[in-house]
């Protein structure tokens, strides 16, 4: 059954995309995280435009950060001070990274660019957390106990100027390295159209020492606004949030992401950081295969006006 | 004198006869769709179009002798179109060189009761801008002639895979006598806007009569309110967007909390 998804102007199959949400949404719960970096290149392998594929990614991650933020609200488990200056970094970086996607767009170099950067980001990142989960599962297996560097350890992120007092994280810290990694995730969200806790919640446990138990609700919170500030300015400057289409990956995603929590639940911890990590290098492979392989076809048409 | 007479009455008679067959007959053309607007609806998998005519004051032995033909085509809008070409970079492919076309149609769908090239002289097709190969399409700006001809044919192919651009050479018939029936393929991906249904008569060659009409290609209904409000109202309709997805992602967290 097809379906005409008006904004990317072209006409789909209906049961793909669901089976796309779904598949992400189930990922998404087992390993909690948003997807934004599964859906957009799902997207852009399916022939939807990337500016399009870009944009209607950013709504879907608003949608499957929702229920989780709501659960860390509940609990107590935010920073709303800390998540504010995180926040107030995201919407400058996110401006940024719609403008700088505007003129990649006007350029020619908007698909090239969202390649590059997923796989210098999908092939570091998922690199990572590749050795840091084995080295776990090795140790786990030797029984032996985990050796975490204690937060309230010092760097040179701790002399710097500006500080702030940060009740709920219990933290004396400088508002200048919270605003930078805020403005980095908001330039990755509005370009790549990832929410970024992959990357957030790593910088934020080990370069800003903040307590694990508060890192996740408040990454979750700076977002949910990013990514949907993301998605009004991208409707309103380049016109590329389809609505169709964002339905139906988010209510396939939501339901999907409802089950892939109760597979999460039955996995240990660094299992699941081992799977993970092979999904965002398998991402990260295919499109670093893309950009090197040899095109079918050299050439591409453009015509004005038309969704790229 | 009878012999002048005879003389005199067959000259005219001649005369009459050949004038008949020259600039005296003056066929034309008459063509009429089967609709006037083409619907993009949420189902909407492309959609034909039947395009219907007849030649007036045809001569039925040249009609025998099948010495007409009729071209249909239906043009889409014209816009400007960049085309990109790859370059390997650092062992990356990247986009390096970019022409632009102008008038370029956005589509453009052809019929013919014969291949164009059995039709008519390559300098009439071209003088007529009639069939891909023949397209007034010019770039804008100066660049080197050579690189612009492969340009230019890259554009014309990968707008044929895409299915923007068909050619049926034998998509008309002749119904009866002098009434004729073309078929043309409309694609999933037509643009929208103001499209015209071109016919054209030719006789042994030459081009006699054409007519055009005009086809409305319009997204109705739901999909045309969406695009206009993503349009008109962005903002609002970006606000929309963040709503359905709080929406969604609260009530999927209410509903699955009680099992």
């Amino acid at each position: 059954m097809t379906i005409y998804l008006p904004i990317a102007e072209l006409s789909v199959n209906i049961f793909v995309i669901l089976g796309m949400g779904a598949a992400v949404g189930f990922l998404s719960g087992m390993f909690g995280v948003g997807g934004g970096f599964l859906i957009t290149p799902l997207l852009i392998f399916y022939h939807i435009p990337p500016v399009v594929a870009v944009a209607t990614g950013a709504s879907q991650v608003v949608a499957s950060s929702v229920s989780g933020t709501l659960t860390h609200f509940r609990r107590g488990t935010l920073d709303m001070k800390l998540g504010t200056v995180l926040l107030t970094g995201g919407l400058v970086g996110a401006t940024i990274g719609v403008w700088l996607f505007s003129l990649l767009r006007s350029l020619g170099q908007l698909d090239l660019v969202i390649s590059l950067l997923y796989v210098v980001l999908l092939s570091s990142i998922g690199g990572l957390m590749l050795v840091e989960s084995i080295g776990a599962i090795r140790r786990s297996a030797k029984q032996q106990p985990k050796t975490v560097r204690r937060p309230g350890h010092h760097n040179w992120i701790h002399r710097l100027p500006l500080k702030m007092r940060f009740k709920k994280s219990k933290l004396y810290l400088s508002v200048i390295p919270v605003f930078l990694l805020g403005g980095t995730i908001g330039v990755l969200t509005s370009s790549l159209g990832i929410g970024g806790g992959f990357i957030m919640v790593p910088a934020m446990i080990y370069l800003l020492r903040i307590p694990t138990n508060i890192v996740v609700g408040t990454s979750l919170f700076q977002i949910i606004f990013v990514s949907a500030y993301t998605t009004v300015v991208q409707a309103a400057t380049n016109y590329a949030v389809d609505i169709v289409l964002a339905t139906i990956l988010m209510l396939s995603s939501v339901i999907g992401a409802q089950y892939g929590v109760r597979v999460g639940q039955k996995l240990k911890g660094e299992q699941l950081r081992a799977l993970l990590a092979l999904l965002i290098l398998a991402v990260g492979v295919r499109l670093a295969i893309g950009l090197v392989a040899t095109p079918a076809d050299l050439f591409s048409v453009v015509f004005e006006g038309a969704p790229e | 004198m009878i012999r002048f007479l005879v003389a005199a009455l067959t000259l005219a008679l001649g005369g009459a006869a050949s004038a008949q067959d020259g600039p005296l007959r003056q066929e034309t053309l008459e063509i009429g769709t089967s609709t006037n607007q083409i619907a993009i609806t949420s189902d909407f998998s492309g959609a034909d179009l039947t395009v219907f005519g007849a030649i007036n004051d045809a001569d039925p032995m040249l009609l025998s002798r099948g010495d007409y033909d009729i071209v249909v085509l239906l043009e889409g809008p014209k816009a400007e179109a960049d085309v990109r070409r790859k370059e390997r970079v650092f062992g990356i492919w990247v986009n390096r060189q970019t022409v632009t076309f102008e008038h370029v149609p956005r589509s453009y769908s052809i019929s013919s009761t014969r291949p164009l090239s059995d039709i008519a002289s390559p300098q009439a097709l071209s003088s007529e801008g009639l069939g891909v190969d023949h397209l007034r399409i010019s770039p804008v700006g100066y660049f080197d002639a050579s690189d612009l001809a492969t340009f230019r044919a890259a554009m014309l192919r990968l707008n044929a895979t895409d299915e923007l651009y068909e050619y049926e050479p034998d998509g008309v018939k002749f119904v009866s006598n002098s009434l004729f029936r073309a078929s043309l393929r409309l694609s999933v991906n037509i643009p929208q806007g103001i499209h015209t249904v071109q016919a054209y008569l030719f006789k042994k060659g030459q081009l006699v009569d054409r007519r055009a009409l005009p086809l409305n290609v319009v997204k109705t209904g739901f999909e045309a309110q969406i695009t206009t409000a993503a349009h008109e109202y962005a903002l609002f309709y970006g606000l929309a967007a963040v709503c359905i997805a709080l929406m969604s992602g609260w009530l999927a967290s209410v509903i699955f909390r009680k099992n």
